[in-house]
């Protein structure tokens, strides 16, 4: 390799670099929060407002549509069971997915490509359509109108993830590094326990999101499967679609705070990693 | 336990799980796409693919594929190695990035709308400017670019977030000493991406790309908000066979034509970036 | 193994909870109509909280609808008691699948409606339960651009074209707004209005050398309309937000404009072609499935949605008139009354040439709703020419009538089997 110190003067190189740098991520930044901004002054106008033009480009902190969904009747318990959904399906999507990303990383197996191509197609194909059998099959056996079968559906759409996900990070960590475990006195499971474990805990983190934010997002199977235990997704934007803007705005916002309040929950999790894998 | 047996117990409850919830319900859709009344028959797959919309949604999902996938792929890639080697406000600048993960596609369209339309943001904040003398119709059947431009702009924004955080996750475990190593050697930061970074970052990639490229495929609702009935995408032709037309034969034989697309692609994205057994590190 | 024993635990734990908790006590009313959040609401408030017992009202879009609909019929048991959907959605199911509610000794005024309602059998399948209509809607900013001589409620087509000219010369934009959004309902503007004002038809007449006019007269309209109209769906938001000044649409989805600036806009009737003033209603019924769990209390409700107070309260949530005979009060919101005025115009006027519903289409009616999307689609958008569209969409709107058998409904004259396309 050869070193390329052709900079007249590095100092102000580098200076030039940390400007661009620094700029890069505040548009960044500037790219994914002004439209959630927009979103915002929206939810807090008028329905006049939102209906005007030029749009203005402050909140008035109208509060009205708000306050049309606070006393829209059991948004309280389709917000429970939303949260129920979603979080048995981060668990059983983890608890299910990630045996399988081990072994895909650690094994050579009959039938792996075979298996992968499988895990891939239950994202390839739409759920609208495969919700009448299943539909079908609920009522039959009894899941129908549960959380619990809302989320086993949930999870289908969610393992993917967890198998593709923790798939990738087991093969970022060295067999080596277990192998050592075993030398020094570790089972497998021990192994697996004590060194892999901790090390992939924020990836894992990271496809437990995704599996509460794509339950927290479905909008068919809820609207299918769950009646009496409908999901705040079902509940308020089945409707949406069709309601004047400004409760469309209000009921879109009210969506969006959840996830966003889980995701930042969540988040020390996801990204403590830099503090475990630079050691 | 048996070596050889291990990686299938592993994978067996995902298998059952599937089977139950997955392949049961597929193989009831997928046998109504070879039927007609009691009848086995292609009949089905020639008739959509035979209807004139059937080219025309087929073109404009692959090119919405072709032109935000490898724009989100270069993003999240930048993001992420951007998010590595900052010190302070990571946790607060990762988190901002990853916030559209939380919205869904619906709220998404309505958030782009609301942008793009006549009497929208963009409209507004340009007569501000004084730029023009009255709104623009950026969303019109007279200028079909702009509308391909304002679904993938929503597209790129709403979906960059899912590939930035598999790949931070896996950034995460290449150890710094590689970096430490380039950087004894010399290698300028372009080098130790092109070098370092990208070769071990390899699974997380082919991940990344494999679930976005088949999510692409299934794009709809986005599409549906901004592109009005100006840009078919084959997911929306699924739905208005199945819910409008009723006709669940037809909508089951399109579904699964998407599904054969997504295979191919998959598959080809596996062999370019084939990831070695084990790590290499 | 112990976290995640206690895990499965804590899980299964949890589903036994749930379950114990979906206990069925209300009467589910599952509907495709009354889906906008404020309506569904008002439906839940003020229509149906007066019927004992309760009942769970659920309005969905019609994907989920139909499927939800469909498996319970399928797994032989269910929970939906009462349905609620267009003539349209009830005509695409099997009529074996619905209840026989002739023993209910309801019905609505209009006979014509009640033979619908049977949908090609000698039964009731669905009540009749509410109806609508489509009207024109204007900002009255936009009245001052009228043509001279013209009667806003005796507009012809050319004078709307003469209109909508005059307006986009005036303002230097395209103000006619039209719903040919994915949601939009332009389908029923052709069906409706268009072709019977031009043709005094609907099927017959699909290629006929008036359908070539008709369609040039749509396409002159189309260049004075408001482009970004692909993606309306609703014209209330267009009204509201001054991107079209004269539109066209149902009359549930002109409300809200008028029930929030009731004194900006004006409600007025279709216009008439060379062959009359083409209009059609908007019918919403009643069905019980055969699957219904309590059938006694899903015959309560359906019987309770008939009385003429209901009638009246649902008319105020949702902008659908009553088919039963009602006093109709006068302290009805802004967008009933002007939109019942226009309605109310329409059917007097001297050239009136009404329309019915498609019948006897079963399954087949997206299909046939599918062709005159795609033959918009075509000549409109895409700027194929009309004579060869025709010819071609033809076939298979041909192929729809021989198949399913329907025969001919108003305008078009009768027919002895299935509807023919001459």
């Amino acid at each position: 390799m050869t070193a390329v110190t052709t900079d007249a003067n590095p100092q102000d190189a580098r200076k030039a670099g940390r400007i661009v740098y620094l700029a890069a991520v505040v548009l960044l930044c500037a790219w994914v929060l002004v439209p959630l901004y927009f979103l915002l002054i929206n939810t807090l106008s008028s329905p006049e407002a939102v209906n005007s033009f030029p749009k203005s480009f402050f909140p008035a902190f109208d509060l009205g549509s708000l306050t049309f969904f606070a006393n829209f009747g059991g948004m309280l318990s389709a917000l429970k069971n939303s949260i129920i959904v979603a979080a048995l399906t981060m668990v059983l999507s983890i608890l299910i997915g990630a045996p399988a990303g081990y072994a895909l990383s650690r094994f050579d197996f009959r039938g792996k490509e075979l298996f992968r191509l499988l895990i891939l197609l239950t994202r390839a194909f739409p759920l609208p359509l495969l919700a009448l059998p299943l539909a079908v099959l609920f009522i039959r056996t009894g899941l129908d109108d549960t959380a619990l079968g809302l989320a086993l559906v949930h999870t289908t759409l969610a393992i993917p993830f967890a198998v593709l996900i923790t798939f990738s990070l087991f093969s970022g960590i060295p067999i080596e590094l277990e192998e050592a475990a075993w030398t020094l006195g570790c089972t497998r499971l021990t192994a697996f326990t004590k060194v892999v474990l901790p090390l992939i805990l924020p990836g894992i983190t990271a496809s437990a999101i995704f599996a509460f934010v794509i339950s927290w997002n479905e909008v068919f199977a809820a609207a299918v499967l769950t009646i009496e235990n409908r999901t705040l997704t079902a509940f308020l934007l089945q409707t949406l679609g069709e309601a004047p803007l400004h409760l469309k705005f209000a009921g879109g916002f009210i969506l969006v705070v959840p996830a966003l309040i889980f995701i930042f929950a969540v988040r020390k999790y996801l990204f403590a990693m830099w503090g475990i894998a630079n050691r | 336990m048996n070596a050889r047996l291990l990686p299938y117990v592993l994978i067996l409850p995902v298998t059952l799980f599937l089977a139950v919830f997955f392949l049961y319900p597929f193989a009831l859709v997928a046998k109504q796409a070879f039927t007609q009344g009691a009848e086995f028959t292609f009949a089905n797959f020639r008739d959509v693919a035979s209807h004139w919309k059937f080219p025309i949604s087929l073109k404009n999902t692959m090119l919405l594929a072709a032109a935000v996938v490898p724009v989100q792929l270069a993003l999240a890639l930048l993001m992420a190695t951007m998010v590595n080697r900052m010190k302070k406000g990571r946790d607060l600048v990762l988190y901002v990035w990853t916030i559209p993960l939380g919205i869904s596609d619906l709220a998404a369209g309505i958030i782009w709308l609301a942008i793009f339309e006549q009497s929208g943001f963009l409209n507004s904040m340009m007569s501000g400017l004084g730029l023009v003398d009255q709104p623009v119709n950026f969303l019109s059947y007279q200028n079909p670019m702009m509308v391909f431009v304002a679904i993938a702009l929503a597209e790129i924004w709403r979906a960059t977030a899912i590939m930035l955080v598999i790949l931070v996750a896996g950034i995460g475990l290449i150890p710094k000493e590689y970096y430490e190593a380039a950087e004894v050697f010399g290698a300028s930061p372009w080098q130790r991406f092109l070098r370092v970074t990208l070769p071990l970052l390899r699974p997380s990639l082919q991940t990344a790309l494999i679930l976005r490229v088949v999510l692409a495929f299934e794009v709809f609702a986005v599409v549906a908000a901004l592109g009005g009935t100006l840009f078919p995408v084959l997911m929306g032709e699924i739905y208005s066979y199945q819910f409008d037309l009723q006709n669940g034969n037809a909508a089951a034989a399109l579904a699964l034509i998407v599904l054969g697309i997504s295979i191919v692609f998959t598959l080809v994205i596996l062999r370019a970036l084939r990831v070695p057994k084990g790590a290499t590190i | 193994m112990t976290l995640i024993s206690k895990l499965s635990g804590a899980v299964s734990g949890l589903a036994i909870l749930c379950a114990a908790t979906a206990a069925q006590a209300e009467v589910l009313f599952w509907s495709t109509q009354a889906r906008p959040v404020e309506e569904a609401q008002a439906m839940r408030d003020t229509v149906l909280s007066g019927f004992d017992g309760g009942v769970d009202y659920q309005p969905n879009e019609d994907g989920p609808w139909l499927t939800r609909i469909k498996a319970e019929l399928e797994a032989g048991q269910g929970s939906i008691e009462v349905m609620g959907a267009l003539h349209g959605n009830f005509s695409a199911m099997n009529p074996d699948d619905l209840q026989d509610l002739g023993d209910l000794g309801l019905s609505s005024v209009s006979d014509t409606f009640n033979s619908l309602a049977m949908l090609g059998t000698d039964q009731m399948q669905y009540i009749p339960w509410m109806q609508a209509s489509y009207i024109m809607a204007a900002n009255k900013e936009a009245l001052q651009y009228l043509p001279e001589g013209a009667d806003i409620n005796a507009l012809t087509y050319d004078q709307l074209i003469a209109w909508t000219a005059n307006v986009e010369e005036a303002t230097g934009e395209k103000k006619f707004g039209f719903p040919a959004g994915p949601k939009g309902l332009k389908h029923r503007f052709f069906q409706g209005y268009l072709y019977p004002s031009y043709t005094d038809g609907v099927v017959r007449t699909f290629a006929s050398p008036e359908a070539v006019t008709a369609w040039e007269k749509f396409s002159e309209l189309w260049s004075h309309t408001n482009p970004a109209s692909t993606n309306f769906s609703f014209m209330q938001e267009q009204l509201l937000s001054g991107d079209a000044w004269i539109v066209f649409d149902h009359t549930s989805r002109l409300a809200q404009a008028f029930n929030e600036r009731p004194d900006d806009f004006v409600a007025f009737p279709a216009p008439a072609g060379p062959t009359g003033r083409g209009f059609m209603p908007v019918l919403a019924g009643l069905a019980i499935p055969r699957t219904a769990p309590d059938m006694d209390a899903a015959k309560a409700l359906v019987g309770y949605m008939m009385q003429p107070e209901t009638q009246i309260a649902t008319l105020r949530a949702t902008n659908f008139f009553p088919v039963v005979d009602v006093e109709l009060p006068d302290d009805l919101p802004p967008s009933v009354r002007a939109a019942g005025d226009a309605v109310a115009k329409m059917s007097a006027a001297p050239d009136a040439n009404p329309g019915l519903l498609p019948a006897g289409l079963g399954d087949r009616g997206g299909d046939f709703d599918r062709v005159f999307v795609d033959t918009f689609e075509r000549i409109i958008l895409a700027g194929q020419p009309i004579d060869a569209v025709l010819e071609d969409q033809k076939k298979t709107l041909a192929r729809i009538m021989e198949e399913t058998g329907a025969p001919c409904w108003a305008p078009d004259a009768a027919s002895e089997g299935p509807c023919p396309v001459e």
